[in-house]
């Protein structure tokens, strides 16, 4: 019977007028409380059954519902003729008209001369024709495009600045996220929070959060480790310009 | 208001429904009750069921498409809701659909993936879809049968699920079609099991003939 609850047994296996037929001739025996409880369980666990014995029917006699087995048999052995015919008996495509009519052209014709050119409309949308050539490294670097230096040097040199700052600054190896990134300027912390992002991606350093108090530290490793193959888990960290207002004014206090 | 001024005014709005529903304004064809509350009043399910009557005439009919289960007598509400389309009332001929566009093995392809989806309760894998499509159908085409049905709004796709779209909620009778694809065969069938019960019978008969004349022996 349990099975059967457990929806791992067919609930028509069991037979109810029987297990009914058994309780009733046993039940004027029985006097302890034990006993009856053990029958009231019994009348329980039959009710169960019968309502998903009743479930089962219910959905069986929708209207809509085939056993899916039967359905694709009928459908992989019938040719597609016959499939064809059956959908024509229930197809009934919708209809829909676009025409042009003379009305929607004469609108459309005093739009036209009403819209005004795009001259008018866009006055300073006109970009200066540059001709295409090359740009030199130190002209991308004046521009901000390029840092000074190669990214991977750079991150090399934020990884050796994480693990001198816990030396000196940290506890149990580790350091407050703000305190790493943070710096005196809220672009400078913004550019800092990007390397930062790529020392954990690539394994220099690990990120501990502490959800209860809000705080995140970061702990830088020994080697890069690589995660090949392990799940990665994003944490976004928001830095908005308040957040670093709120950290220099209390660095400086 | 006299009955002829009355009479005239729902001739207008009965024209006013028709363009609204025959010209496809959107991206979809068919128009929102909205849009038909908007243009005609609050009696356009009126108007609709005037339209309707006449649209018989012509084999079409006004179909409308609530969007969750309707009740026995839609609100006006519900009706605001639900979108309005002119589809066909009868049923085409076998020779029809290639008037309208369609191969025949495109159409028993769109056929066979509705009835599957419905036999899923609602929702299949693309996969399952295309294993069963290849049965019979080319396998270069199956891929991009399956991409013009859901571009055609008759399914959709979410994450290698398929499920029936709005056109097929506009165009099938969900319940014929599971029904004529079940019949299907049947006739054949029927046909055979009368022959095979009749030579069974004859045979009984003989049988019997038999037993009687030894009796009578």
């Amino acid at each position: 019977m349990s099975k059967i609850e457990t929806q791992k047994a067919d609930p028509f296996l069991l037979d109810i007028k029987e297990v009914i037929r058994i309780i009733q001739e046993y039940f004027p025996k029985w006097n302890q409380p034990e006993e009856l409880n053990l029958d009231a369980e019994a009348i329980h666990h039959i009710a169960s059954v019968i309502k998903m014995q009743n479930e089962w029917v219910k959905q069986r006699t929708t209207s809509m519902y085939k056993d899916t087995f039967l359905f694709e048999e009928k459908i992989r052995q019938q040719p597609a003729k016959e499939v064809v015919e059956a959908f024509l008996k229930a197809w009934h495509p919708l209809t829909a008209l676009e025409q042009v009519t003379l009305q929607s052209l004469t609108e459309a014709l005093q739009y036209w001369a009403t819209l005004k050119p795009l001259k008018e409309r866009w006055p300073n949308s006109t970009v200066p024709n540059v001709e295409a050539g090359v740009a030199t490294r130190s002209e991308l670097i004046n521009q901000s495009i390029l840092r000074d230096e190669a990214f991977s040097t750079e991150l090399e040199s934020c990884w050796h600045q994480l693990k001198d700052k816990v030396q000196r600054e940290g506890v149990a190896g580790k350091i407050f996220y703000m305190d790493f990134v943070g710096a005196d300027t809220y672009e400078e912390t913004v550019h800092r929070a990007y390397l930062t992002s790529f020392l954990v991606t690539c394994g220099y350093a690990t990120l501990e959060l502490v959800p209860l108090e809000e705080e995140i530290f970061i702990k830088p490793l020994d080697k890069p480790l690589t995660k090949l193959g392990q799940q990665a888990v994003s944490v976004p960290i928001s830095l908005s310009f308040d957040d670093w207002q709120r950290w220099k004014r209390g660095r400086n206090t | 208001m006299s009955i002829s001024k009355r009479k005239g005014i729902y001739a207008i709005k009965m024209k006013q429904a028709a363009h609204l529903l025959f010209f496809q304004r959107h991206k979809k064809p068919g128009v929102k009750g909205w849009e038909l509350h908007k243009s005609i009043g609050s009696d356009y399910p009126k108007v609709l069921e005037i339209l309707d009557e006449y649209l018989n005439t012509l084999g079409l009919q006004v179909k409308i498409v609530f969007e969750g289960e309707p009740t026995a007598k839609p609100t006006l509400d519900e009706f605001d809701k639900a979108r309005f389309y002119v589809v066909l009332r009868g049923e085409l001929q076998p020779k029809e659909p290639k008037l309208i566009g369609w191969r025949i093995d495109d159409l028993a392809g769109l056929a066979i993936t509705i009835a599957f989806i419905i036999s899923k309760k609602g929702q299949a894998s693309r996969s399952e879809v295309e294993k069963l499509l290849n049965e019979k159908l080319p396998g270069w085409k199956v891929g991009l049968n399956i991409d013009r049905y859901i571009r055609y709004g008759y399914l959709q796709q979410d994450n290698e699920q398929l499920y029936l779209d709005w056109r097929t909620r506009a165009e099938v009778d969900q319940k014929v079609l599971i029904d004529a694809l079940l019949k299907m065969g049947e006739d054949n069938k029927s046909k055979t099991d009368e022959k095979f019960t009749s030579s069974n019978e004859t045979s009984f008969e003989e049988g019997t003939n038999a037993d009687e004349d030894a009796a009578a022996d």
